[in-house]
Parts: structure tokens; C-alpha cells; sequence
């Protein structure tokens, strides 16, 4: 979304998307929100797979990721309509909210692209995923922490599985090599942003709710760069930092995403199986 | 009329897994507690996955289960803690799945066994064979791998630990 865009929908009364956005809110509300998003969109990227993959064995493995991500989701979701306490459950907010609305990292919404681009895109986040739910399992809120632990069993063999993808394809032909390595180019500087904090994050770390985000990133780049190494790819030195998701500000990518994704029940409300 | 949580749990042994129809939820672990307070009985699960989509039908058998013994306040409530294991599965249940063809999971037990038992042989359920060879991780459902046996040649899921 442009600048102009953006400022136009919060002047028409959407969801704010200043940099103190959810702050004056309610931030628990905001932070499972973002922790809910990024699952809901890395899901429905990795769903569309189905019937696309490879090897039928791949086909399968991320139709499983999927619904793992799905899964978790629909529980931080729910766990965010409880907090917000206006009647809003798991289905109300994947469905029912726009692209400004939604809090998802830039990364999990860029198109799936080709076999490599999936898995370079799913490595990095699951590094990331395993370290940052390793410290929500001790979270204060205890709903979350369960959560946390729950998923944390499925991040655990998610990065074994993407991690083991990244080195054969690295390590593996000229052609797969190419590929993977024009995929970290591009990916590298959207890992940027996990490690971003804003008045969100500060104000659930100091309730001892949420974590450090900023402190993930050196673990976060020990891990992924022996990955990277043993999988013969460079390394990319690109300075850029990507933002935008935690406030509503997406690329082109989500609002297509999600006109996929939502037209069903907004199309026919209520409906029932 | 008021009943105890352990006659609950007897008659949720109807219940069966929907993928797994020879285990009931109670022998699945997934039943973690009944509450009953008067009239109304509360059934905490927790998920063997969290996107597993047979947990929303063995709550609804579940709700159809205790309707069928006459609770008309039944509510089925999941609780993420502690998170699901395959060592809450008994001995029993797991026979029972070997019989039905699906080599049951082995036991994860102390965490610092993990690396040991990792290296213990999946056995062929069909022929007892230790020669099995994984084919994929991921298999038909969350919860179960493909495997082959080199014996006997057959195919079979794995119900993995977790």
C-alpha cells in the first residue's frame, strides 16, 4: 500500500497505522494479532502448494506445514478475539479484516514463487520461529505459553525439514544453486524485519508477556549462516531494512492473497458446512 | 441426577479418533481432565497438533457422547497445557494400533534418551520386520510418517513421536 493510501484509510477511519499504532489500544490484542498473522498468511502461501509441489512427498510435507501454521493461528486468533472482547472470534478476524488490519511480517506474504524462493523463505523464518518461541513458552500469560510450547514441538521439525531443503538445494545442482541463491538475494533484507521492536513489543516484554525481539537476531544469524555455509551459498551483504507489516503496511502481494482467501465467507456469511 | 468424572471418562472410551478408529480419545491422551459441577460436565483436550482437523470432530463426538448418556450442560474446552505427547499413549492403545497396521510411536521418555532412541528401528507392523526404511516424514495425516518394509514389502504409517 502507498503512503498516500495508507494515510487515506486511517483518515477514513481504519485502523490506525501510525508508528504508536495499538499502543493507545489494547498492545496484547496487537502483539497476538501479529503473532497470528504471520502464521494465518505463511499457511495460506504454503497451502498453495497443494497439487503444485515437486515430489509427492514434498506436496504432502507442505500441505502438513500448512496446517500447522493454520492451526496455531486459529488459537493465537482466538485467544486475540477473547482479549479484545468485542465478540470477535478466530473466523471474524482471518476473514473479516483488510489488508491494512492485518500485522503479518512482509516476508510470509511475498508470493511463493519457485521451490527454492519457498524454502529459503520457510528457513528463515522457522530459524527465527524456533528462537522466539522457545522464550514465549515462558511467558507470563499462561494461554500464550501453552500455545507457545505447542507450536514450538512443530517449529522444532519445520526447520530440520526446511534446513535440510536449503542445503540440497544449495549443495545441489548448478541449476538449484542458482535458484536458491537469487532467493536469499532477495529474501534477506525481509529478515530485517523480525527483529524490529516498537511500542507493542516494549510494552509486552516490560509486562513479561512478550519477548526481546532485538536479542533473537545474533542467535537468529549464527544459526542461518551455518546453514548457509554448509549449503555453499554466499551470504548477502544488503544493508536494507524491510518494514511496514506490524503496522498495516503491506506490499501489493497481501490484498490478492487475501481476496483468495476471504471471498468465501464474505461471499456467504455465516455459512455453514 | 449427578455422575463422577471417572464414569465420564468410562463412557468417552466410545470415542474413537477419527483417523485412528481403533483408539478412544481417552487412550489418545487427548482427554486431559472432566470437571463436573452439578448438572455440568466440562471435557478439557488438548490437540495432538494444533492444526489437526479431527479435533473438531472428536469434539463433537464427544458433545454427542455425553448427550447420549442424558448431560444436556456439556462443554468441551481445549487447554494447550501440558502440550500432547505419544508417550501419554498406553501400552494397550498402542497394540491396538499396531494391530490395526499403523507401527505405533516410540517412546521419547527422558529427554536426554532422545538421541538414543532416535536410532531404534521403526518395526513393520504387518511382519515384525526391523528392516523399514522412511519414505517421508510427512504421511496421510499430522501424526503419522510413510514407511516401507524391505521384508515384506508393504507400506505403512508410523505414528510418530512427538
Amino acid at each position: 500500500m502507498t503512503e498516500a493510501r495508507a494515510q487515506a484509510a486511517t483518515a477514513a477511519g481504519v485502523a490506525p497505522s501510525g508508528p504508536t499504532a495499538g499502543v493507545a489500544g489494547n498492545p496484547l490484542f496487537e502483539y497476538l494479532c501479529r503473532l497470528g498473522d504471520d502464521r494465518l498468511v505463511l499457511g495460506h502461501r504454503l497451502s498453495e502448494w497443494a497439487g503444485h509441489a515437486p515430489i509427492l512427498e514434498e506436496d504432502i510435507a507442505l500441505s502438513n506445514f500448512a496446517l500447522d501454521f493454520v492451526g496455531q493461528a486459529a488459537a493465537l486468533l482466538k485467544l486475540a478475539g477473547e482479549v479484545e472482547g468485542k465478540g470477535r472470534d478466530e473466523d471474524a478476524l482471518a476473514y473479516h479484516r483488510d489488508e491494512n488490519e492485518f500485522r503479518n511480517l512482509l516476508l510470509v506474504e511475498l508470493p511463493k514463487g519457485d521451490f527454492a524462493f519457498t524454502m529459503v523463505r520457510q528457513y528463515l523464518f522457522d530459524a527465527f520461529d524456533v528462537l522466539a518461541l522457545e522464550r514465549l513458552v515462558k511467558s507470563k500469560h499462561e494461554v500464550l505459553a501453552g500455545i507457545a510450547a505447542k507450536a514450538l514441538k512443530e517449529a522444532k521439525y519445520h526447520v530440520r525439514h526446511s534446513g535440510e531443503w536449503v542445503v540440497r538445494l544449495g549443495d545441489g545442482t548448478e541449476e538449484s544453486h542458482r535458484r536458491t541463491q537469487a532467493a536469499l538475494d532477495e529474501l534477506w533484507s525481509y529478515a530485517s524485519e523480525f527483529f524490529l521492536a516498537d511500542g507493542v513489543d516494549t510494552a509486552m516484554v516490560a509486562q513479561g508477556i512478550g519477548l526481546d525481539l532485538p536479542s533473537l537476531k545474533a542467535p537468529w544469524e549464527i544459526t542461518v549462516r551455518e546453514t548457509l555455509t554448509r549449503a555453499t551459498l554466499t551470504v548477502p551483504n544488503d544493508p536494507r531494512v524491510v518494514r511496514g507489516g506490524r503496522l498495516g503496511r503491506h506490499s501489493e502481494h497481501l490484498g490478492h492473497m487475501l481476496a483468495e482467501m476471504q471471498i468465501l465467507p464474505r461471499s456467504h456469511p455465516g455459512a455453514q458446512w | 441426577m449427578a455422575w463422577t468424572p471417572a464414569e465420564v471418562r468410562g463412557w468417552l472410551d466410545a470415542v474413537k479418533d477419527p483417523e485412528v478408529p481403533v483408539v478412544s480419545v481417552v487412550e489418545l491422551g487427548v482427554v486431559r481432565n472432566v470437571l463436573v459441577d452439578g448438572e455440568a460436565v466440562t471435557v478439557e483436550i488438548t490437540p495432538t497438533y494444533t492444526g489437526c482437523p479431527a479435533m473438531k470432530v472428536m469434539e463433537d463426538e464427544i458433545l454427542a457422547c455425553l448427550a447420549g448418556h442424558g448431560v444436556t450442560n456439556a462443554r468441551v474446552q481445549t487447554v494447550f497445557r501440558e502440550a500432547w505427547t505419544t508417550d501419554w499413549m498406553s501400552d494397550e492403545a498402542r497394540e491396538k494400533l499396531r494391530a490395526y497396521g499403523i507401527a505405533p510411536p516410540q517412546h521419547l521418555g527422558d529427554p536426554g534418551l532422545v538421541t538414543l532412541r532416535r536410532h531404534a528401528p521403526v518395526v513393520c507392523p504387518r511382519c515384525g520386520s526391523h528392516q523399514t526404511l522412511r519414505q517421508s516424514e510427512f504421511g496421510s495425516t499430522a501424526c503419522k510418517a510413510l514407511y516401507t518394509c524391505r521384508e515384506c514389502r508393504e507400506p505403512f504409517d508410523y505414528f510418530k513421536a512427538i
